[in-house]
């Protein structure tokens, strides 16, 4: 994470003329200025190169996502629409790269005929969907069974940590092939149609199970250190009850290492979800997904490489934009961490 | 020491042991009808079909005692059904997959090689690239290596395999043709070909995660430079290859030999995903098609293993980490 704007410190060096976080310190000549972790962090991420440029990134895709029917409308081709006079005899594109053209932007999809910009447009819009869901309920769980864990200790704390190393024995992806056949054969019947909804609705529970522990063990060790602290003794000596102490005085403590931990939960889902989505247990046809896209791609690789390559491209510019993020964020947030 | 072994055995085998009845469960307890998810394929299962499974299977009979059935027969072998019907099932029997008429065992003997192959391979790949450039990344910080390390590990670390398996077979197979689609051959038969055949998924696999590993042993490294007997050793007189390599090297590998352990063990329970891409059958692969097929005893069968896989791993991690590091503390 070093780059040339990182002071010895790890706070950002302000740029001449500007005055620095350092100032404010050190007050070499200016008036000392009184600032809140949280204005010092903000201000340590806004002169953060990398942070500026993911985070612009972030906002471009979270963009195309929300406004997908419109670039659609303007583009003028649905996911579904097949383009199949854009084919060879054989079921290829015509033209290089996959047949990208003015027409189609990113080519068009063997044997298929789709156009494969608007697939990835939506396919974006699946894979945040499932992944912001799913890392937003698995922050939840982890903060609430790791507050509880913590503060309350003994029997309970026991308990739920046996549960967290429970849930990491369980293997990932071959549970996930159990669960989701098992779940689907549950409800519904060996011929029946399943409703769109019911896959990225499955993924999530899954992902929410087996996600929570890392930001639980996170929360715990921090409630740990916190609830000896005299805030904490005093709010319980005015009469405040288990909750009130839990959520009002311990959470406001937390919000650091939880945005951090959210922020990198995020990339880790979204690939989670393109992997399941590639080995056909994920999302189903016909929602467009960045997944089963690639997933798609691969048996035209030979003849239509560059297919292969704008899927696997966007996923990794996606998943390196929250990982870029979030290290920034982790950097503002703590400069002392390790990097 | 003893004793803090003997617990944390223990405490592995009361985690397997849930985790066993905790799928056993979900396969034999949750669905309406087992019979049918065992069968293989839903839309052609017969009423006969189901009726014999449900009887070869023992499925009539409380969960409680088909539970106590699959324990014993992992110990001393079962048979499925009577008569002409009858399927023998030798010890260790994780259950008898009827979609492929085989004891889940066989199907796992034929699969589990390839998986460790492709996983000890990678893991050497990655642990070599990984710890290597981290190591020199720390000794010459700031210097233009360090720097294109640090950018190169940062965006290794977010690349999908499923954007580089691809490209490696783009490049080196279809576009240059330097190496031939891998088809497994096994390594008591031709050991050559079998390294021929692994590197494509040993330089996937290898290359992404020497990214996390070269962070990873940056720091550590780094955190190592700056302690005092590293100091103290220079200030002895003793040669720089010394004291990085042997003293410092050593007190930094300790977490890297944690992490690794610990995706040992993930990985061992599939790289569904580097199989696939790659057309191997390895474990991973194979409970995915079962999962398809809905060939639900093999899909069962593989979920435990992998979970053996990751608590031995854990148990080895805690074993080692106090050989490797005399300063850890059992407790």
């Amino acid at each position: 994470m070093t780059d040339g704007s990182v002071g010895p410190a790890g706070l950002a060096v302000a740029p001449p003329g500007e005055p620095g976080p350092e100032s404010a310190v050190t007050g070499s000549g200016a008036a000392v200025v009184g600032r809140s972790p949280g204005q010092l962090a903000w201000l340590r991420l806004r002169r953060d190169r990398t942070a500026w440029v993911s985070g612009g990134a972030l906002v471009f895709f979270a963009l195309v996502a929300i406004t997908a029917p419109l670039i659609e409308r303007l583009y003028g081709k649905g996911p579904l629409d097949r383009f199949t006079d854009k084919l060879d005899r054989n079921g290829n594109p015509l033209g290089y790269l996959g047949g990208m053209s003015g027409e189609h932007w990113l080519g068009v999809q063997p044997r298929w005929g789709r156009d494969i910009f608007i697939q990835i447009v939506y396919g974006l819009r699946t894979s945040l969907m499932v992944a912001l869901t799913a890392a937003l309920l698995t922050i939840v769980l982890g903060v609430v069974i790791g507050i509880v864990a913590g503060y309350l200790g003994g029997k309970v704390d026991a308990f739920l940590s046996w549960l967290t190393d429970l849930t990491l024995a369980f293997p990932f992806y071959i549970f996930c092939f159990a669960f989701v056949p098992i779940a689907v054969a549950q409800a519904y019947g060996p011929t029946e149609q399943e409703a769109p909804w019911f896959r990225p609705m499955l993924l999530i529970v899954v992902f929410v199970l087996f996600n929570w522990t890392y930001s639980a063990r996170l929360v715990r060790g921090q409630v740990l250190t916190l609830r000896e602290r005299e805030f904490v003794e005093a709010a319980r000596a005015s009469g405040a009850g288990t909750r009130h102490v839990l959520f009002r005085q311990l959470l406001p403590n937390l919000w650091a290492p939880i945005l951090v931990t959210f922020s990198l939960n995020v990339p880790a889902l979204i690939t989670a979800e393109a992997a399941l989505s590639f080995l056909g247990i994920g999302i189903l046809e016909p929602t467009p997904d960045l997944g089963r896209l690639i997933s798609d791609s691969v048996t035209y690789i030979r003849d239509d490489p560059a297919f292969t390559l704008t899927g696997g491209i966007t996923l990794f510019a996606l998943v390196l934009a929250f990982n870029l993020f979030g290290d920034s964020l982790r950097d503002a947030l703590d400069p002392k961490a390790d990097r | 020491m003893l004793r803090f072994f003997l617990k944390k055995a223990l405490l592995a085998i009361a985690t397997l042991f849930t985790v066993s009845v905790v799928t056993f469960g979900l396969f034999f307890a949750v669905p309406n009808n087992p019979a049918e998810l065992m069968c293989g394929n839903r839309k052609t299962c017969s009423a006969d079909q189901q009726a014999s499974i449900e009887r070869r299977m023992g499925l009539d009979r409380p969960v409680v005692v088909q539970y106590a059935d699959f324990m014993a027969g992992i110990v001393k072998g079962r048979t499925f059904g009577e008569g002409d019907a009858a399927r023998e099932c030798p010890a260790p029997c994780l259950g008898y997959s009827f979609r492929n008429d085989e004891p889940v065992t066989d199907i796992i003997g034929r699969t589990l090689p390839v998986t460790l192959s492709i996983v000890f391979g990678a893991a050497v790949v990655w642990l070599l690239i990984g710890v290597s450039v981290g190591m020199v990344s720390a000794l010459r910080k700031g210097t233009i290596f360090d720097r294109g390390a640090v950018g190169l590990s940062l965006t290794g670390a977010s690349m999908p395999i499923l954007l580089f398996g691809p490209l490696l077979l783009i490049v080196l197979v279809y576009e240059t043709g330097l190496l031939a689609y891998p088809s497994y051959v096994p390594l008591t038969e031709n050991p050559g070909k079998w390294a021929a055949a692994m590197l494509l998924p040993w330089l996937a696999l290898g290359f992404i995660n020497s990214a996390s590993y070269a962070r990873l042993a940056r720091a550590q490294m780094l955190e190592t430079l700056s302690e005092d007997f590293v100091r103290t050793a220079r200030a002895k007189g003793m040669t720089k290859i010394r004291v990085y390599g042997r003293h410092a090297l050593r007190a930094a590998i300790t977490p890297i030999v944690t992490i690794a352990g610990l995706d040992l063990g993930t990985y061992l329970g599939g790289t569904v995903v580097t199989e696939t891409i790659f057309g191997f059958t390895g474990l991973g692969k194979a409970s995915l098609n079962a999962a398809i097929n809905l060939d639900m005893p093999l899909v069962m069968a593989t979920v435990l293993l992998a979970a053996l896989f990751i608590v031995v791993a854990n148990l080895v991690v805690d074993v080692l980490y106090s050989v490797i590091d005399p300063r850890v503390r059992l407790s």
